[in-house]
């Protein structure tokens, strides 16, 4: 069941842009208004325009549920983990222990309007990542397990 | 009777509902002691210009674990519902 030549090679064209504008949310979570959870459904939206416009079996092998299931669930692993060093640092949960440290993510910035710095927040931005691609894979298995009997045709017609 | 009961009651809640910021000032319930805080002191502690992103990944972490875990919850339900039915695993009703 596929759509027409056009909607096809509008949503080969539009993909790669709304995958870099999820990641580019995701990203900068930390700066710009946004972050992992809408970052993340950006992406997944990209992907459900090349789900709608193709039929499942087309993209069954490009986009597969068992990267995207093995993906969401790396981000939860990745965000508790994250989580969890503090812990391993003699912190309590959830300290942001690389806030303010000098290495990675560990800018300083000065209080009030400020150009913003993408090597800043600590954890932040590594939650940011964690949340986006568990986002990511999390609505785009969905929308494959829903379109999936999409073009099923049923058994009295 | 007991229809113009039940709308009178509407009527009457309805009504307190609607006087309740009639009553009150713009803004009138104004705690803004915790706001005030995160905006003084969250690009110090988190060295993060978006406070939003600072308030929910950093100040509020356990509620963004929670939603992650229920998204993770979701997914896991319609995987459920839409798995590939085994033979084996049709069974009768006693």
């Amino acid at each position: 069941m596929r759509m027409s030549k056009l909607v096809r090679t509008g949503a080969d064209l539009l993909y790669p842009f709304a995958l870099i504008f999820g990641l580019y949310i995701i990203l900068h979570g930390h700066l710009t208004p946004g972050g992992g959870f809408q970052g993340g459904a950006v992406v997944a939206t990209g992907a459900a325009i090349v789900i709608v416009a193709w039929a499942y079996e087309d993209v069954a092998g490009m986009i597969r549920k068992v990267t995207m299931k093995a993906q969401e669930s790396a981000g939860l692993l990745l965000f508790i983990g994250t989580a969890a060093l503090a812990l391993g640092l003699g912190y309590a949960f959830f300290t942001n222990v690389l806030a303010n440290s000098g290495s990675l993510f560990g800018l300083s910035v000065p209080f009030g309007p400020n150009p913003g710095e993408l090597n800043t927040a600590g954890v932040i931005p590594i939650m940011n990542i964690a949340v986006g691609i568990e986002v990511w894979g999390g609505l785009t298995v969905i929308l494959l397990y829903l379109l999936s009997g999409l073009n099923k045709k049923e058994e009295g017609s | 009777m007991k229809r113009g009961l039940v709308v009178l009651t509407f009527v009457i809640l309805a009504g307190g509902l609607l006087l309740i910021p009639a009553l009150l000032d713009f803004g009138m319930p104004a705690f803004s002691d915790m706001d005030d805080y995160f905006l003084k002191n969250g690009q110090e502690q988190t060295a993060a210009n978006n406070i939003v992103t600072a308030v929910v990944f950093d100040y509020r972490g356990f509620d963004t674990l929670g939603e992650s875990v229920v998204l993770f919850t979701a997914v896991v339900g319609v995987g459920l519902m839409f798995r590939r039915m085994l033979k084996e695993e049709e069974y009768e009703d006693e």
